[in-house]
Order: C-alpha cells, then sequence, then structure tokens
C-alpha cells in the first residue's frame, strides 16, 4: 500500500482559506453528526485519495464516494453477456478496466485464458478500425462508461461503422443513480458533488429536476484538489443556509446548456431504460440502451439466441462476502469490508470495486486512504 | 475514465484534430466537440473524442491537475488513467 501523500496545493494560501472555510461552515456539526456529502465519480475519488484530501478536512465534514465507478456498477448478467459471446467464438473488445470485473462465475479474462477472443481498446474507435480490419467476422464492442464515454459510443455508431461492428451496451446515466441514493435511509446524503466531465455533457441544468424533487443541493465540481475543496465548501454553505439548488463550482468545463451536439447524438442513439446497477438497485432509467433504430448494431439483439442461456450458474468465490455493493451506495467505507487488503487485493480481486481504477476499493489500496479514514470516522 | 485530457489542436482535417498532448500528436475526433474548433484551441478529449473546446483564459488551470498528474510516479494509478487517455487518442501511422 503506498504511503499517504503530502498534501500539495498549487496556490496553498488559497486551500488553506478553503479549509478554513469548510471548518466554519460545518463548525455546528459534529464528528458524531457531521454534515455528509456525497462525490458520483471515480476522478474524484482519485484525486481525494491522490493529493490526501480527506487528511485536511474538518471532521465535521463527512466525504462518501458514491456509484462513481462506471465499471463497478456494471452488474454481473451484463458481464455474463460479454462472457457468452466470447464463448460463443465472437471477437469482444472492451475498455481494459472491464476485463477482469466479474460476472455470476466468470469474467472476460477468465473467457480469454480459455481461449476466447478478448480484446482491450482504450477507444470505442480502436475497435471499429479492428471490425474494419476483418470485415468476415462478428466484432462485438462491450461498452461500459457514464455518459460521457456513451457519447462516443453514439458517436460512432452515427457515422456508418463497418457491419460486422456491434455495441453490448453496458453504458450507464448518471442523473437517475442520484434519486435512488437519495432516498436510502442509510446513506443520508445531504449534499452531491456532481462530475465536472459528465456534466460538460449534460450541463448543470440536468440536476435542477433533481434538486427541486429531493431539496439536497448539487454542487458541479472540478478534479483539480482546489476545485474540489472549491466543491466541498459551495455545499457546505448551501447545507448550512438549508439552500437546495445547483451550484457550478466548474464554469470552466460546465456550462447550464452543456454540450448540446454531444447530447443529440447521445438521444439520437441511445435511449434511458431501467436497469440494475451491481449492489445497488434496479435504477428506473438509469442504463443507456440502443434505440430501435440502431436494432442492427445492438449485440442484445443480434445475437439474442447466443444470449438467451447466459447466465452461467454458479458464483465467484467469496463473492459473497464482497461489500462492493455498500461500498457504492455510501453504506460502507472499504475498510469495513473483511476481503479488503487481505484475500481481495487488485492483483487477486473479489469484487469489481477493486478491479477498476476508479472503484474505491482499488483508489483507497493504492493510496492509502483507508487508514486516514478510519481516523476519521472512529468516532461516529 | 471519467476524467478528460487537454491538448492543443495543431491541425484540423474535417472531423478529425491532430491533437498535441504534452509533446506527444495524436489524432482526435471532433464528431461531438461543443463549438467549432480551430488550429492553437485547446480541447478537453475524452476516450478519443473532443468534447469540449476550452477558452483560452481557463487553460494555464485547467493545466494545472495534469502537470501535477503527470509528475507523479510511473506507476501512479491517476497517471496511468491519464496515459490510457491519451492512448486512446489514435496514433497516426508512423507518428509519435
Amino acid at each position: 500500500m503506498a504511503e499517504p501523500v503530502a498534501l500539495q496545493f498549487r496556490d496553498p494560501a488559497r486551500a488553506r482559506a478553503l479549509l478554513e472555510a469548510l471548518a466554519r461552515l460545518t463548525a455546528h456539526r459534529s464528528e458524531g453528526d457531521p454534515l455528509a456529502v456525497m462525490h458520483v465519480c471515480g476522478s474524484h475519488e482519485q484525486a481525494i485519495a491522490r493529493f490526501g484530501l480527506r487528511a485536511a478536512l474538518p471532521p465535521t465534514l463527512r466525504v462518501i464516494m458514491g456509484p462513481g465507478c462506471p465499471v463497478c456498477v456494471t452488474d454481473a448478467p451484463e458481464v455474463d453477456e460479454a462472457v457468452a459471446l466470447a464463448d460463443a467464438g465472437l471477437r469482444v473488445a472492451t475498455y481494459g478496466d472491464m476485463l477482469r470485473v466479474p460476472g455470476s462465475a466468470r469474467s472476460l479474462d477468465d473467457a480469454r485464458a480459455s481461449g476466447a477472443r478478448v480484446e482491450v481498446v482504450y477507444g470505442v474507435a480502436q475497435a471499429v478500425a479492428a471490425a474494419a480490419a476483418a470485415p468476415g467476422e462478428p466484432y462485438v464492442f462491450f461498452a461500459s462508461g457514464f455518459e460521457t464515454t456513451a457519447v462516443a459510443t453514439a458517436a460512432v455508431l452515427l457515422r456508418d461503422p463497418p457491419p460486422n461492428f456491434f455495441v453490448l451496451s453496458a453504458h450507464k446515466y448518471i442523473p437517475p443513480v442520484m434519486e435512488i441514493v437519495a432516498e436510502m435511509p442509510e446513506t443520508r446524503v445531504e449534499g452531491f458533488l456532481a462530475a465536472g466531465h459528465a456534466a460538460a455533457i449534460t450541463g448543470w441544468g440536468v440536476f435542477e429536476p433533481f434538486v427541486a424533487r429531493h431539496g439536497i443541493p448539487v454542487v458541479v465540481g472540478g478534479f483539480e484538489p482546489l476545485d474540489i475543496l472549491a466543491g466541498f465548501a459551495a455545499l457546505a454553505e448551501l447545507a448550512r443556509a438549508g439552500e437546495a439548488r445547483v451550484v457550478n463550482a466548474f464554469p470552466r468545463m460546465v456550462t447550464r446548456e452543456g454540450n448540446r451536439r454531444a447530447q443529440e447524438q447521445l438521444w439520437a442513439v441511445f435511449e434511458p431504460a431501467g436497469g440494475q446497477w451491481r449492489g445497488i438497485a434496479r435504477v428506473p432509467n438509469g442504463n443507456l440502451r440502443l434505440r430501435a433504430a440502431f436494432a442492427a448494431r445492438d449485440a442484445r439483439r443480434r445475437f439474442a439466441d447466443v444470449l438467451a442461456g447466459a447466465a452461467p450458474p454458479g458464483c465467484a468465490p467469496r463473492a459473497d462476502e464482497c461489500r462492493c455493493g455498500d461500498i457504492l451506495a455510501g453504506i460502507a467505507a472499504p475498510s469495513d469490508c473483511a476481503l479488503f487488503g487481505g484475500p481481495c487485493t487488485p492483483a487477486a480481486p473479489v469484487g469489481a470495486c477493486m478491479v477498476s481504477s476508479e472503484g474505491a476499493c482499488r483508489i483507497w489500496h493504492e493510496y492509502g486512504g483507508a487508514p486516514r479514514i478510519e481516523v476519521r470516522e472512529a468516532a461516529p | 475514465m471519467c476524467l478528460g485530457v487537454p491538448g492543443r489542436i495543431v491541425a484540423v482535417e474535417g472531423l478529425l484534430a491532430q491533437v498535441d498532448f504534452w509533446g506527444v500528436r495524436r489524432e482526435v475526433r471532433l464528431d461531438v466537440v461543443d463549438e467549432p474548433v480551430a488550429e492553437g484551441d485547446w480541447v478537453l478529449n475524452h476516450v478519443g473524442f473532443a468534447i469540449r473546446r476550452i477558452p483560452p483564459e481557463e487553460v494555464e488551470a485547467t493545466l494545472a491537475l495534469y502537470d501535477q498528474i503527470l509528475a507523479a510516479a510511473e506507476d501512479d494509478a491517476m497517471r496511468q488513467d491519464v496515459r490510457g487517455e491519451l492512448a486512446a487518442a489514435r496514433r497516426k501511422p508512423g507518428d509519435g
């Protein structure tokens, strides 16, 4: 496990001022009843852990990582589908993080070890190029990621990819899962830090209906340590004032309307559909499904016969002890899981949270986030 | 997978741009970028696609995070993610 990284700020004076403001704005709370805010982005957690921000936050503020890792929330049956297609002899490409995510019994990496043709790509355009280079054989791109990444999948489907290119969509849409988490009594979230680069696509206006329904403030924040502190400070200010509204603390990347051109392409190709998020719940409108107009590209429809018997029996070893779902819902921290750092490590992951570089367990394992947080949470 | 990377456009050819990332030139698609872009513009890129033209006055603040991350050790997870983003932008045959 890495040594905690020393705090390093581009502008230490501004960081100090923000930390003082955070302490002041949460001073009416206690260590036993801290202001609980949730972020929903693996990159936020990476930056928080990497730059050691939790060590600097006042004990009256509790920062929870929610379901912000798209790889982690990919449900086991979705992995099973990809494994079934690979086992059937189809070429299957996916992002590197997806390779070792456990399905019900096996991962794509397991399928590859037993001879299936599974390939890692960094981007969907590479998958299209690989399909074009072998026109005779079906090529399935197992697509994961939130709206920011789904936009790229949409763009290639709108540009007439080769006829042997298919998409198995495990894309997910963040705003609907915030509704689910906000209603979980165990989680008790009092404010959300929304991910800046996803909001660059959707615009910050997308969170206004959520705020109106739930009375919980949302702040859109960037990824630089000062951006994150500024985001928390804005949340603390809104929470103390009892003001539920959306604040854009990342104006250099995010506008109210977002990227219209990207939205048009995203929604031309995908439609929101209810779907299970690993360990969390069935999330109405939480999945991005290919529209009927793209049925010919949809691996679920094109290879329905192969997928009909996809769910294999059995259960991955120790999966029943894995608390990835609770961690994604913000109910548990990685250090609450008995497997964390023992039987479950990045080299031998049990659950998806330890697989992805955006998973809370993997991040805490890499950057030593856990020991710091144990100190903070010792007095609930 | 939700952290994009900034780069500077050195040439635009239809829906493709040649983009310089810390001295490495890569090909990025412009299908979904929010505004028309031209040589010299900075864009935020994700999985091989430009998703936003970065306003010129915001470039310096945007780069600060990446300068910190890329100065980190080779095995740093955030650094590896940023490098993965760079790998998503296509290499031109015979180019860096």
